[in-house]
Formats: C-alpha cells, sequence, structure tokens
C-alpha cells in the first residue's frame, strides 16, 4: 500500500513499519514540572472560546476580543449564528473572559453569546453554540454553564467527543446541587469545582471524580459591565481559572491533545507535583 | 357522584393549598434569611408560557409589594442563574451600575450583596431563590447550605405548580384533562359489575398509553 493511500485510512490499526510516523514531537520530561508545562507562556496562539452571556468590549480587564457572535432561534426553527454587536447581557461572560485575559494576557478571545435571551429556546441555542465553537476548531472552550435536560444530555455528548478527537479541550463547571447535569460530568471535558485559596496558580486535582479539578472560586475580583468590577464567587469563575491555564499550556506546547494536557494539568497540580517547584 | 359533585370533591382536597404551598414558600425564605443573617430573601418562579420570572415569595413582610413582579428571564444575574443551573454570590452589586438602575427602577431598593442558586426540581428548572446582603463572611459551605433550601423550595415549587394545574383544569380551562375528569366523574357514578367492568378497561386503557 502506498503512502498516500494509507493516510486516507483512519488509523483504527497501527502497522509495524508505521510507528515511526506516531512519534510524538519531543520526549516528554522525566518529571513534568509546572516549568515545563508553561514556564513564560503567555498564551501566544492559543484561541479561547468563552461560551457564555457574551464579551463586553474594550474592558481594560479584558482587552481586545478577537471575534463575537451569538446564536439566536431563526424563524424556521433552527439556530442562527450571527456577529454580535451587542456585548455582555449580564456581566458573567466579560468576567470569565477577564480571568483568563490575567492568566493567559497574550491569548485571543472570541465570545459566542448563547445566554441573555430568554429561558425558552436556552437548550438549542446552547447547542448550537458549541457546536459553532468546536467546528472554528478554537483550542480552549469555557462553559461556565449547565444543563439538567435530559434530551440534550446526548448531544451534549456526541459534541463533546468530538471536540475531544478535534482537540478542542472544553472546560465546564461542575454543579454542587443534588441534580444530574451536563457537560461537565463527561469524562471528555475538564471539570471544574471551587477551592476557598486566593491564588489564581493554586490548582487540585480530586481523586473522587466526577468534579475533576477545583480552581480559585471564591471572592474574586472581575472584570464586569460597563467597565466595572465586582466581587464574586462560584465555581463559574473557578472554570476560567482551569481554561487559562490551559492556554497557557498549550502555548508553550501547542501539540497537546485533550488527554495529554488534562494529564499535564494532573501531574502540574498542587496536591500532586505542582506545590515542589 | 356527579360530574359537578366530583368536581366539587376535588375541588375540596385543593382548597387552600396554594396558601399552605405559597406559606411553604415563605417559611424557606425567612429561614434562608435567617440563617444568613440577611436583609432579604426571595424567590422567583419561571412562567413558561411568558418567559418570564415572577417574584412569588418574599421574607420580609415590607417587601411584599414586590409579590407578582415579573421581568424577562433571560434579564441579569438571576436569568443568567436560570439559565446556566450554575449558583452565584455577587459582593458588590451596586458596582454594576447597569444592573443596579434596572433593580432600582423595580424594587425601590439596590442590594450591595446577593447570593442566587437555581431551583431544580429532577430535569427541570423552575426558579432562582436569592439571598440579599448578607452579614456573614462567605464560605463554599454557605453556598451548598443554600442549595439545600433551593432543593426545599424545588419541592414547594413543585407542588404548587401542580396545585395550579388541577385548579385550571377544575374550572375548565384545559378541555383535553377535563376530558380526563369527566371520565373519572362518570367511573365514580358505576356500580357493581359495570364499576368492575369500568375499572378493568380504564387498567387496559393504562397498560395501552403506556406501553
Amino acid at each position: 500500500m502506498g503512502e498516500a493511500e494509507r493516510e486516507s485510512i483512519p488509523a483504527w490499526s497501527l502497522p509495524a513499519d508505521a510507528v515511526d510516523q506516531i512519534a510524538l514531537p519531543h520526549r516528554w520530561p522525566e518529571r513534568v514540572t509546572r516549568e515545563w508545562a508553561f514556564g513564560d507562556s503567555q498564551g501566544s496562539g492559543v484561541q479561547v472560546c468563552i461560551l457564555d452571556s457574551g464579551v463586553e468590549r474594550g474592558h481594560p480587564l479584558v482587552g481586545e476580543v478577537e471575534r463575537a457572535v451569538f446564536v439566536e432561534m431563526g424563524e424556521d426553527g433552527n439556530p442562527v449564528v450571527s456577529e454580535d454587536e451587542e456585548g455582555d447581557m449580564c456581566g458573567h461572560g466579560t468576567a470569565c473572559a477577564g480571568i483568563v485575559r490575567a492568566l493567559a494576557p497574550r491569548c485571543s478571545l472570541v465570545s459566542v453569546r448563547v445566554l441573555g435571551a430568554g429561558y425558552t429556546g436556552s437548550g438549542p441555542v446552547l447547542l448550537a453554540g458549541l457546536r459553532w465553537a468546536i467546528e472554528q476548531g478554537f483550542d480552549v472552550i469555557n462553559m461556565s454553564l449547565s444543563t439538567t435536560k435530559q434530551q440534550f444530555a446526548g448531544l451534549l455528548h456526541e459534541l463533546a467527543d468530538s471536540a475531544y478527537f478535534k482537540r478542542s479541550v472544553l472546560v465546564a463547571s461542575a454543579h454542587n446541587m443534588p441534580v444530574e447535569s451536563y457537560p461537565w460530568r463527561f469524562s471528555s471535558v475538564i471539570s471544574v469545582g471551587s477551592h476557598e485559596g486566593t491564588d489564581p496558580l493554586t490548582w487540585y486535582y480530586n481523586p473522587e471524580p466526577p468534579v475533576e479539578f477545583f480552581a480559585r472560586g471564591v471572592g474574586i475580583d472581575v472584570a464586569w459591565m460597563d467597565g466595572g468590577e465586582l466581587r464574586v464567587t462560584g465555581n463559574s469563575f473557578a472554570t476560567p481559572h482551569i481554561t487559562g491555564i490551559c492556554a497557557l499550556m498549550l502555548g508553550a506546547h501547542p501539540e497537546l491533545t485533550p488527554f495529554q494536557l488534562k494529564n499535564v494539568l494532573y501531574l502540574t497540580a498542587t496536591n500532586v507535583g505542582g506545590a515542589d517547584e | 357522584m356527579s360530574e359537578d359533585r366530583f368536581r366539587a370533591a376535588v375541588a375540596a382536597g385543593l382548597a387552600g393549598s396554594e396558601e399552605s404551598y405559597g406559606e411553604l414558600l415563605r417559611s424557606i425564605v425567612q429561614v434562608a434569611r435567617a440563617i444568613f443573617g440577611a436583609k432579604g430573601s426571595s424567590i422567583w418562579l419561571l412562567d413558561e408560557e411568558t418567559d418570564e420570572l415572577v417574584v412569588e415569595a418574599v421574607a420580609r413582610e415590607e417587601d411584599r409589594g414586590l409579590l407578582g413582579m415579573r421581568m424577562p428571564s433571560g434579564q441579569g444575574v438571576a436569568g443568567w442563574v436560570l439559565t446556566t443551573r450554575q449558583p452565584i454570590v455577587i459582593e458588590d452589586v451596586q458596582s454594576d451600575p447597569r444592573h443596579a438602575k434596572d433593580v432600582a427602577e423595580r424594587t425601590g431598593y439596590v442590594p450591595k450583596g446577593l447570593m442566587a442558586v437555581p431551583v431544580l426540581h429532577e430535569e427541570r428548572a423552575l426558579g432562582v431563590l436569592q439571598v440579599l446582603d448578607r452579614q456573614t463572611t462567605f464560605s463554599l459551605g454557605e453556598m451548598d447550605v443554600l442549595g439545600m433550601f433551593a432543593n426545599q423550595a424545588a419541592i414547594a415549587l413543585d407542588l404548587l405548580l401542580r396545585a395550579r394545574t388541577a385548579k385550571h383544569v377544575l374550572e375548565g380551562a384545559d378541555a383535553e384533562s377535563a376530558a380526563v375528569a369527566r371520565l373519572a366523574a362518570a367511573l365514580d357514578e358505576l356500580e357493581g359489575d359495570r364499576r368492575e367492568a369500568g375499572l378493568a378497561l380504564m387498567r387496559a386503557l393504562e397498560d395501552l398509553l403506556r406501553k
């Protein structure tokens, strides 16, 4: 079989003479440290998508927003994606964008507004927004939101898996309420809960999933609407901390797959190897 | 029993239920207010028909004027909490000028801080529970406590909604459900063999519909 023919066949198996073709770009260090994981990275070249209530353009804590779109239900009942001139409908998306920007100052931010138009229709709009974000190939997608609707769980699961294989990392807020909710429970996403510490670069791996990581989520000063600032608490603010850290890691190592990235997050977590440095 | 008498019997069962569930909701927000040492607490119910949030219960007597107040379900922090199912704590609402102005116009009172948590029952988001201007310093444990209150509120709200639906049916506003009520009334009037046959038919119908 010629080289061209082999490339057209999905890699469902690995013939002996193809082993060299899947060599990793470089050897991993004996010990994965934060210095290796992100060093002095500022997130350059990494596209981060904020799937939320929109992001206020020109907010001093957010800086440049590369692109902003919003999703709404069209007249034919199908969701439509359009360029967004409105900015933020409640302040939350701006807060998340500001947290990511503070950690990864040189990453590129894209806003996908899926909230603010009302409760009715919010499920299909969320799914359409996520689908669009995955199609664009954003490196990291921040989802400080969840749904409890069973009818969306299957589709969300498919989307989360497709993101995982397309190298888009989904970072999703965990839920601390006694209900089943998604997408944070899926193993193809990185799920985040809160710790009470004040260091944005302190994160913990949870040996008792489904919540996999804890990041700063209490008493955080964030960007809000009209150039303002607020002090806030919630898992939805812990999530963009992990998003920002992922952007730093992908800035230093763009080749990392979501699987590898989650491993690096684990190995450098404060309660694993990250506190020894 | 005639259809009218059947309706009267069901109505008697429902009588006062709205008030009782309303009292339960009020007691939930009163306890939430007391535990967090807060100035106020309220429950907003989602009206799915109009896609609005409606104030259903308040903790303080002087806030009773807010009952029935409405706002679009996608608006502000409460709308965000409802749609994303994520709890949130905001320490300084007043530095959010747009929000403050909006709330002040509606309520005449601008809270300095708020905790808001979605009221979830099974897979449905029924509304939002808010606690305004608490005095204690915040911990993650408090968020869990608020979540537990929201769970109680969810059960109370679910009961309230069921009672309202039943009332709606009794008033004949819902033609399909009223047909079921008439069937139940007709069955209730049967005696002896005919009653047995009627019950068997209903069981068969139930089997058929559940398949």
